[in-house]
């Protein structure tokens, strides 16, 4: 196998049309042929063609673009950075965070407090876990961070808010306890999208 | 009820009938070109694979009534620096002007009221409001006239948009009046009439009568006149916002606006109505299908064909527009014309 195949770098299926862009006409005459062969031509009834094409498409075959937004909602990528999710055990149903205090150190614009202490057992419990939505940039440092997948970023990417302090509280951002069966487990920070070998092109691994 | 036959046995024409006649055009072209936006917009969205208005009421078809509170609430604002009276009056102009000269051409069969109706019982009301002899000159003139109202308005409103739209409504009108003019001087050789009734009479004859297989050019000429006449795309100089914000209705808002709108589809109408009346055949019964809803239908279609013809294609420059009307649309007229008379000598 030579090396030929590996430098080829345009392994996708793009197919690039060079626009053929011809020098505008200088004299009369020739500017002339150019409007009445344009004219014939009917480039203008392409046109009403291509629209009314796309009418009957978008009204007969399901082709309709809009999306009825706050009906019906398009899907996000699972690397969207979203208000934050604590999750729980699957098991047991308690909360995964084990107060290791890790997310509150690396957070860039320090927005997550946390208070711990032992409960009765002598293990360590999280006794309060706030994030200041007001200051977080949603960077993902908090849910990279995590030894546990504890703390990662939900769907929920409708933010706007009556109140400064909601989604923030711990119990807000908890897993209920009657939904952990429909807990959706997070594959980690930088996950690829489930479509993602459609959105890649190859390229070769070698040059 | 008698629809077509508008020569020879028709009843006295009264008063009251051109009356009630004035009132229905103003009232059921005023619902149309409010329910005009509406298709307008639904058209549009088809086309672009949209939905277009859908929340108010069922298929949105209450957005019209809700446009309609919208218009009528809003601020009325008169800007500091502006010709006031002249600010206040464009817009009467524009919209006055496309009702009279909806009175010079057939809009709805003409009928007469029932006998048991009380006062107005056996009125009979025409099918156009007011049959001038001269009905063609009359409309394209009345049309014409509109182009007062943007011009006007532009310059009263002290605000450069506004000047700049003004100048452009000049240089439209000065381009296309020529050429509406020159292609519908072919058809009036013909019929040897600027009587719209005489027109229809003259394509009574079936599809192969309609003057749009004798004129094609005039037919296409006129066509694009029409587009020029009521500004639409690809001729909506006078208002387009990615040039000129607003062009001449920059500075108006409420029903003020609301009046040049209105205005522009009655235009709209008018203008589907000359070609459908002078070129397809007017308000000729079509096999079994009735003229009234021949002309509906055409009528319909040419206001498809706007909308149609703005969701396709890009505007032009107005040089190019200029270009266009006086060094291509307007020989081309002068040549029909004179073929035509040509032939009609041989
Ligand atoms: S996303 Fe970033 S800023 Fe927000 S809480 Fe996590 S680490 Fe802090
Ligand atoms: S890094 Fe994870 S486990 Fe540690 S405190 Fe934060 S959320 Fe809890």
């Amino acid at each position: 196998m030579g090396l030929e195949q590996f430098k080829n770098r345009n392994v996708g299926t793009q197919e690039y049309k060079v626009l053929n862009l011809q020098e505008s006409p200088k004299t009369p005459m020739a500017k002339f042929t150019q409007v009445a062969k344009r004219t014939f031509k009917g480039e203008l009834f392409v046109g009403l063609g291509v629209t009314v094409r796309e009418m009957f498409n978008a009204l007969f075959r399901g082709q309709m673009h809009t999306v009825k937004y706050p009906l019906e909602k398009l899907p996000i990528s699972p690397r969207y950075r979203a208000i934050h999710e604590m999750l729980r055990l699957l098991e047991s149903g308690h909360y995964r965070c084990i107060g290791c205090g890790l997310c509150e150190k690396i957070c860039i614009s320090n927005c997550i407090t946390m208070e711990t202490r032992y409960d009765e057992n002598q293990r360590k419990e999280v006794s309060e876990y706030t994030i200041n939505f007001g200051r977080c940039i949603f960077c993902g440092y908090c849910a990279e961070v995590c030894p546990e997948l504890a703390i990662v970023h939900g769907p929920r990417y409708e933010t706007a808010s009556e109140q400064r302090a909601s989604f923030s509280l711990f119990e807000d951002m908890l897993t209920p306890i009657d939904k952990l069966s429909l807990q959706q487990e997070y594959d980690g920070f930088g996950a690829v999208s489930p479509n993602a070998d459609e959105n890649i092109k190859k390229t070769p691994l070698a040059y | 009820m008698e629809t077509t036959t508008l020569i020879g046995q028709l009843p006295e024409v009264t008063a009251a009938g051109v009356a009630i006649k004035a009132i229905l055009i103003l009232a059921i072209i005023s619902a149309i070109a409010g329910f005009g936006t509406y298709l307008e917009r639904k058209v549009l969205a088809f086309m672009q694979r949209r939905l277009g208005p859908t929340h108010v009421g069922p298929y949105g078809l209450l957005q019209i009534a809700a446009d309609g509170i919208k218009l009528f609430t809003k601020e009325d604002i008169v800007p500091q620096h502006a010709n006031s009276l002249i600010f206040k009056v464009a817009p009467v102009i524009t919209a006055a002007t496309a009702f009279i000269a909806l009175a010079g051409v057939p809009v709805f069969p003409d009928f007469t009221i029932p006998e048991f109706i009380p006062v107005l019982g056996g009125t009979f009301v025409p099918s156009i409001a007011s049959d001038v002899n001269v009905g063609i000159l009359f409309v394209i003139g009345m049309m014409a006239a509109g182009l007062y109202g943007p011009l006007l308005a532009g310059m009263a409103q002290a605000n450069k948009w506004g000047i700049i739209g003004a100048a452009r409504t000049a240089i439209q009108f000065l381009s296309y009046e020529v050429v509406t003019g020159l292609s519908l001087l072919a058809p009036i050789m013909l019929v040897g009439s600027l009587s719209l009734i005489d027109f229809n009479e003259a394509q009574s004859g079936g599809i192969t009568s309609w003057f749009i297989w004798q004129q094609p050019v005039a037919f296409v000429l006129f066509l694009i006149a029409g587009f020029a006449e009521t500004n639409r795309t690809p001729f909506d100089l006078l208002e387009h916002e990615a040039e000129v914000i607003s062009g001449y209705a920059t500075e108006y808002s409420g029903m003020r606006w609301g009046m040049f709108f209105i205005g522009e589809y009655a235009n709209m109408i008018t203008i589907s109505i000359l070609a459908a009346v002078v070129f397809l055949g007017g308000y000729n019964d079509f096999g079994f299908i009735a003229g009234w809803i021949m002309i509906l239908l055409k009528v319909a279609f040419f206001f498809f064909l706007m909308l149609w013809v703005r969701a396709a294609w890009p505007h032009v420059r107005p040089d190019q527009l200029m270009w266009l009307c006086w060094k291509v649309l307007m020989p081309i007229a002068v040549i029909n014309v004179v073929v035509t008379g040509i032939v009609m000598m041989v």
